[in-house]
């Protein structure tokens, strides 16, 4: 049996695979040729004129102290925001598994923030925790904490990491629920039989058993804290205060648009794309590994 | 080593009952077999027994032991379910090894008895193989392993072979069948299959939309059906069930087509009374002497080798009448058969109750 399409004409199958190259030639291909060669070029402050310079933008780059830093708080950040909202997504997925009734609505309410923008989120997140009319800097203040994440970096940085993982819990949580809801039922109650409880099935069944999703959503949230909480970081603190949580995208931005270093800007993200290249591969290797029941 | 009480056991989802009072007493040491069509609820009452299923009333004891509110795992019992149930990220091994590490025993006695299990079960040789590299097969035997390496009190069964293809399960019901005289342990076995719960169980019981239809050995249910429900699922072809009247007399039964049938037992009591007559394929006789006759037209005849099944129409009502023969015989279809049968191998059943009416 013929697995894949024969067309008769030559003609269709470029036609109908044109739209998709299309896409990805205007919006992925072309900046980033573009972010390539920016990178190779030294602009002079006022944008006249530019300078081809090799890779002595990159040279400079790794040995900047403050990107070094960048990157090490971006790693931090990364995997704060990872684990935070996996851990919380998968205490959440357990307790709805074993939800019967109101499941479907239990289900929905837990979806929405994944529909929530993440400015928005950001903005939700500073307003409850602004300095002065927040109602968890008041709640805090009660109790004797003093908040100010405008002031406290260590702060800022929490702020940042809570509104980035609250934002993906939700999607994270799908995932969880629909990998434990694909566990047969009969595996669950023969561990029950051999008499293990609830913990211990969850540490030695379900959690070994759901792994392949773990993995692939510890890539999908690497990526995302990566990538995406540009808006959160953004809305919430702009990398301040002092650069305390200005993060690897942010700092592209930063450096390109505000300090209008373009050729400094574009290696950075041609960095980032490496590391988003590298992630993927990862991911693709892998998470074809699937366990069969 | 236990026996299993069940005292009134009902089962509710919401407004619907599917168990209606069911009542056992299962000796110890004895295999049972719960036997019904899909959906009657033996699944069902056998997961209530696991403790995997809420007692909605009544009363469920193992042992001593009222079993109502404990969790499955303080019941003593091991189950050995349909789909095999094995954890599929564990080697054999360690399938086997889960519960009794769960139970904290000392590690050389937890190997010792792996082994001695898995000699038993001949599957020494896939001890660290993982699951899905087991045939079907092979993999019920690790199924049974898990459950027969923890020296439970009860063994569980539902409905164990029939993922398995017909030659295996033959082999596996015989296999089941000798590893339960040897360990002597109390069973309880769910199966939708009669010939499994014939030839398996030292008593069976026959249930049918949450009721019990029936209770006892394969032998008596065979012999002496309590309902034309219990007649109609033991035996294979089933039983033949034709409408026919009791003589004014009282002591011969006539069919429409105006053939008669004399009964050993006068049935007085119930003369002029519409009734139906069951008659199994088996006890059926061509007769050649013609006497007490009646005719057969045959439509279909099917050669088992060991037998032969004919099938076709009796009487002038035209009922469907299947005839099973010994041996080999050369029948054309078409053909008109002269029948007889033994009176004692008559089955006679309200048509209402369905119940049975000659003792």
């Amino acid at each position: 049996m013929l697995k894949r399409v024969h067309f008769g004409s030559s003609w269709l199958p470029f036609a109908l695979v044109a739209p998709q190259i299309i896409i990805t030639v205007v919006f992925f291909i072309w900046p980033a040729s573009q972010a390539l060669y920016q990178s190779l070029l030294v602009e002079d402050a006022f944008g006249l004129s530019s300078e081809f310079v090799w890779f002595d933008n990159f040279i400079e780059l790794f040995g900047d102290e403050h990107y070094l830093g960048a990157f090490q708080r971006t790693i931090f950040f990364s995997f704060s925001v990872a684990f935070l909202s996996m851990s919380f997504a998968l205490t959440l997925a357990a307790m709805a598994d074993r939800v019967i009734k109101g499941a479907t609505t239990y289900r929905t309410f837990l979806i929405w923030p994944y529909a929530v923008a993440p400015v928005v989120s950001g903005a939700l997140w500073v307003f409850m925790f602004d300095p002065t009319l927040g109602i968890f800097t008041y709640t805090l203040g009660a109790l004797g904490y003093e908040w100010n994440h405008k002031l406290n970096g260590g702060e800022a940085m929490f702020l940042v990491i809570v509104a980035s993982a609250w934002k993906q819990v939700a999607y994270n949580f799908l995932f969880f629920l629909a990998a434990m809801q694909s566990i047969p039922k009969s595996l669950i109650e023969a561990a029950a039989i051999d008499g293990a409880g609830p913990t211990r099935r969850f540490f030695s069944i379900i959690l070994p058993l759901i792994s392949p999703t773990t993995f692939f959503l510890m890539v999908i949230n690497v990526v995302f804290a990566f990538f995406e909480t540009f808006g959160i970081v953004h809305a919430v603190t702009q990398g301040g205060p002092a650069k305390a949580t200005e993060i690897l995208v942010y700092k592209v931005f930063n450096d390109g648009f505000i300090g209008l270093d373009l050729g400094g800007s574009a290696a950075q993200s041609v960095i980032l794309m490496l590391i988003v290249i590298s992630l993927t591969v990862i991911q693709f290797r892998y998470v074809e590994k699937r366990v069969e029941y | 080593m236990a026996e299993i009480h069940l005292n009134k056991v009902h089962k509710s989802y919401g407004e619907d009952e599917v168990l209606h009072g069911i009542d056992w007493h299962i000796r110890d040491g004895e295999f049972v077999v719960i036997v019904g069509p899909s959906g009657c609820g033996k699944s069902t009452l056998l997961r209530m027994i696991a403790g995997l299923e809420s007692i909605t009333q009544g009363e469920i004891s193992i042992g001593e032991r009222v079993v109502n509110d404990l969790e499955p795992a303080e019941r003593d019992i091991a189950m050995v379910f349909q789909n095999y149930a094995l954890y599929p990220h564990m080697s054999v091994y360690n399938n086997m090894a889960y519960g009794l590490k769960i139970r904290g025993l000392p590690k050389d006695e937890i190997e010792r008895r792996v082994k001695q299990t898995a000699e038993i079960l001949e599957i020494g040789d896939y001890l660290k193989r993982s699951p899905r590299q087991l045939s079907g097969g092979q993999r019920q035997r690790v199924a049974m392993g898990r459950a027969i390496v923890r020296e439970p009190s009860v063994f569980l069964f539902d409905e164990p072979l029939s993922n398995l293809d017909a030659k295996l399960r033959v082999q596996m019901r015989l296999e089941i069948k000798k590893l339960q005289q040897r360990l002597g342990i109390t069973s309880v076995y769910v199966t939708h299959d009669q010939v499994e719960a014939m030839t398996l169980g030292h008593r069976l019981m026959v249930l049918n939309g949450g009721h019990v239809e029936q209770l006892g050995t394969p032998i008596e249910l065979y012999e002496r059906p309590a309902t034309k429900f219990v007649a109609g699922f033991i035996g294979s072809p089933s039983m033949n069930f034709l409408d026919a009247n009791i003589s004014e007399s009282g002591k011969s039964i006539e069919f429409s087509g105006g053939n008669a049938l004399d009964i050993p037992q006068s049935l007085s009591s119930q003369a002029n009374r519409r009734l139906t007559i069951g008659m199994r394929p088996e006890h059926l006789r061509v007769d050649e002497s013609k006497s007490q006759t009646t005719a057969h037209t045959v439509h279909v005849v099917e050669h088992l080798g060991a037998d032969t099944l004919v099938h076709g129409s009796f009487g002038n009502g035209g009922s469907d009448l299947t005839v099973r023969l010994n041996g080999i015989r050369t029948i054309d279809e078409g053909e008109v058969l002269p029948l007889a049968i033994d009176p004692k191998n008559i089955h006679l059943f309200d048509p209402e109750s369905g119940k049975r009416i000659n003792s």
